[in-house]
């Protein structure tokens, strides 16, 4: 492996159309850690709504493009467990019947990180004097935390940053109601799961929401600001990369 | 608005359904933590179990006649049953034969599933349910809500109401202890004086020909050792080779249901009464069913097969923590029940129940025989998108996003649109009402987006010179 290693940053379509600050805040962090970052001009979505609606040949023809794409990198780096799952777990299982593209799928595969764990685990990275004076809770992302087993990472990550207090969640490990599409076509029972949720957040007492997942952050979020709670949410990649000085989710820029 | 979401709503509006389903589910959570950290290394234990079950369900004609050759020579009577209805006709017929005018039923969702009471029903066999909370649900005309503990879905002020309307001789004292006893008057005599017991299996023996069950209440044992004829329904995948693996099985029941390490009953019932025994049925029969299994088993659903009926998906489940079972629409609710009520029930019916899922993979975490539910849940989408069974606006909306995805430039431009589109709707910086995204802004507010797109944002940053 080269000392300097080639990361192609995918943002993911929801980082680039709602929160792009995730996306720069993972590109400093990744120059920090030694990387050369290259933002793929080509890339659009990985494709996980459409897996995830039950279209398997508009994922496959999303997903084949997407490899095609990302090949040419040491690594891939995501600012999204579930992103991430989708090319590390899903694209092999789509691609199985066809051996050219699993092998291709594969190696992509192989080579694809959520953020917060390639900085960890593989850069041994630390955010270095970077300061927040705040309390935080973190929600672990369902998707981060059982496809990619994204759990220690964020926090050994968060715990250099200076000044920063982390308060346990009740719950943290229980999914926020997203669920992609789920959130739009079942609203009630969404809103049934994260009004817990965000209950559980506010009661944490901390000051700052944190999670590594965009679209839970979104609904989360969503829900705080709509029950009045003063919680403000990030990326946690955002306070690590040393921006959790700028606007909050919602907040406007 | 369809029919599951019509459920969903009554549930969602339901408060003492909410209490009553925390409640139970949990106490559940919090006990099988508990049990899974107390045992010695419980995931391996897991790979056991889902070994032994793939093992069985790949070689079920071999196991289910050795059970069938085993079953009879310890004097029981094996009838095999393709259908609900076949087998519903076995069991009737049997009842008749036997002139039975009354069964005691002990707890069985096999017996739920091929609509079993209400064929003894039609039959004008009368039915007393000795499970404490089948009762409930029989007392209530309702149908269970889970599949450990039927009556989840009442709370114990509720049940005491029910007993105080239904017994005959209901408690005084409004406590557990004299609820249960209220119940022990009501259904005691039925028991004893039954023609005919029924029950379900949780496990069948290979090598012995004997049927497990497991419970708490110690009405199975009541229910079928004093009447004449023990009737057993099971599902064909309810067999394991051994009693050593049985035994394994249950040690993994028990935890993952409620995380006990024991049930305060499990009794192995081999044939009827022998000769010098001092109780016992004169004879015992074992209706096997298969009602889809086999289906199952070659359409890629051979990985539900293993499943044990713990529940621990179900209560683990953030949907099924807030809508409880009998919004799911089938005999069998939660994750696992998303599963199998599309094979029992056909899936245009039922379509909703695979896509009523975050996907949060957190029913696999918990399945003591690792079935990956969220890949099967995802199979049924995938075949309800094939089959046409999405809604018009899903299929439209999902074709042209992935239409307009494979095309960067055009993406750029449209997503660059929707940004300035969603800035307009803005208030600093929060949407609270968005036409077309009334599921979003109903509940919660839309964070909007910053100015302009990421790639945007970067490409400018590339031609003024340096990344950041």
């Amino acid at each position: 492996m080269t000392e300097t290693p080639s990361v192609a940053l995918f943002v993911t379509c929801l980082v680039d159309a709602m929160r792009p600050q995730i996306g720069f805040a993972a590109l400093h962090a990744l120059e920090a850690a030694g990387c050369t970052v290259v933002v793929p001009p080509e890339q659009t979505c990985c494709g996980q709504p459409a897996l995830n609606s039950g279209d398997r040949a508009r994922a496959v023809l999303l997903a084949q493009r997407t490899i095609a794409m990302l090949e040419g990198y040491d690594y891939v780096v995501i600012p999204s467990g579930s992103c991430a799952g989708t090319i590390r777990c899903h694209y092999p299982e789509i691609l199985a019947d066809d051996p050219a593209w699993l092998a291709r799928a594969e190696a992509v595969a192989a080579r694809t990180w959520e953020v917060m764990a390639f900085l960890d685990e593989v850069r041994g990275w630390r955010p270095d004097g970077v300061t927040l004076n705040a309390s935080a809770t973190y929600h672990d992302s369902c998707s981060g935390l059982r496809e990619l087993g994204i759990k220690a990472q964020p926090r050994r990550l968060l715990a250099a940053v200076g000044g920063l207090t982390l308060k346990p969640l009740a719950g943290a490990e229980t999914c926020c109601g997203f669920g992609g599409t789920f959130c739009v076509k079942y609203p009630a029972i969404s809103n049934a799961i994260v009004g817990e949720k965000a209950q559980a957040i506010d009661a944490s007492g901390a000051q700052l929401l944190l999670a590594g997942d965009l679209g839970c952050l979104m609904n989360m979020a969503g829900k705080l600001h709509r029950m009045g709670s003063p919680v403000r949410a990030y990326h946690a990649i955002e306070l690590i990369a040393g921006m959790g000085d700028e606007p909050a989710i919602g907040e406007d820029a | 608005m369809n029919a599951f979401t019509r459920r969903a709503d009554r549930a969602l509006d339901d408060r003492l359904l909410k209490v009553a389903v925390e409640r139970t589910a949990g106490t559940a959570e919090v006990k099988r933590a508990a049990a899974v950290a107390a045992f010695d290394d419980f995931e391996q234990a897991r790979d056991r179990a889902a070994a032994i079950k793939d093992h069985v369900v790949a070689h079920l004609g071999h196991y289910l006649e050795q059970f069938e050759a085993n079953a009879t020579a310890a004097g029981a009577k094996v009838h095999w049953a393709r259908t609900a209805d076949e087998a519903c006709r076995i069991v009737v017929a049997l009842c008749k034969a036997a002139g039975a005018k009354s069964v005691a039923r002990s707890k069985s969702m096999l017996g739920e599933e091929i609509g079993l009471p209400h064929a003894l029903a039609e039959a004008g066999i009368a039915r007393v349910e000795t499970d404490l909370a089948e009762h409930i649900i029989q007392l209530a005309d309702e149908r269970p809500s889970h599949i450990i503990w039927p009556a989840m879905h009442k709370t114990r002020e509720q049940v005491s109401a029910l007993f105080r309307a239904r017994h005959r001789q209901p408690h005084v004292e409004d406590s557990i202890p004299a609820m249960a006893e209220s119940a022990r008057r009501q259904l005691r005599g039925a028991m004893l004086g039954a023609d005919v017991g029924i029950s379900g299996a949780n496990f069948l023996i290979a090598d012995t020909g004997g049927v497990c069950t497991v419970t708490n209440e110690g009405n199975a044992e009541l229910s079928l050792v004093p009447p004449r004829i023990h009737i057993v329904t099971a599902g064909i995948e309810k067999i394991v080779p051994s009693m050593p693996h049985a035994v394994h099985m249950l040690r993994m029941l028990t935890r993952s249901a409620t995380g006990a390490a024991l049930t305060q009953y499990t009794t192995f019932y081999t044939g009827p009464r022998r000769q010098g025994d001092r109780d016992g049925p004169e004879e015992m029969h074992i209706v096997l069913v298969d009602n889809g299994r086999t289906t199952m088993r070659e359409e890629g659903l051979a990985e539900m097969l293993r499943c044990i009926r713990c529940g621990a998906c179900m209560n683990h489940c953030v949907v099924f923590r807030q809508i409880g079972g009998h919004a799911y629409g089938g005999t069998y609710p939660g994750p696992m029940g998303a599963v199998l009520t599309p094979v029992l029930d056909g899936l245009a019916a039922s379509r909703d129940l695979a896509s009523a899922c975050t996907l949060n993979g957190k029913c696999q975490e918990v399945c003591p025989v690792r079935i990956p539910l969220p890949t099967l849940l995802r199979g049924w989408r995938e075949r309800s998108w094939r089959e046409g069974l999405e809604p018009t606006t899903m299929r439209a909306g999902i074709g042209i996003w992935a239409w307009v995805a494979a095309r960067p430039r055009l993406y750029r431009l449209a997503s660059g649109f929707a940004v300035k589109a969603l800035r307009f709707v803005a208030d600093r910086g929060w949407i609270a009402r968005l036409p077309l995204a009334g599921g979003w802004t109903r509940h919660r507010d839309l964070p909007g987006p910053a100015r302009a797109t990421f790639m945007q944002q970067y490409a400018a940053r590339q031609r003024k010179g340096g990344s950041r």
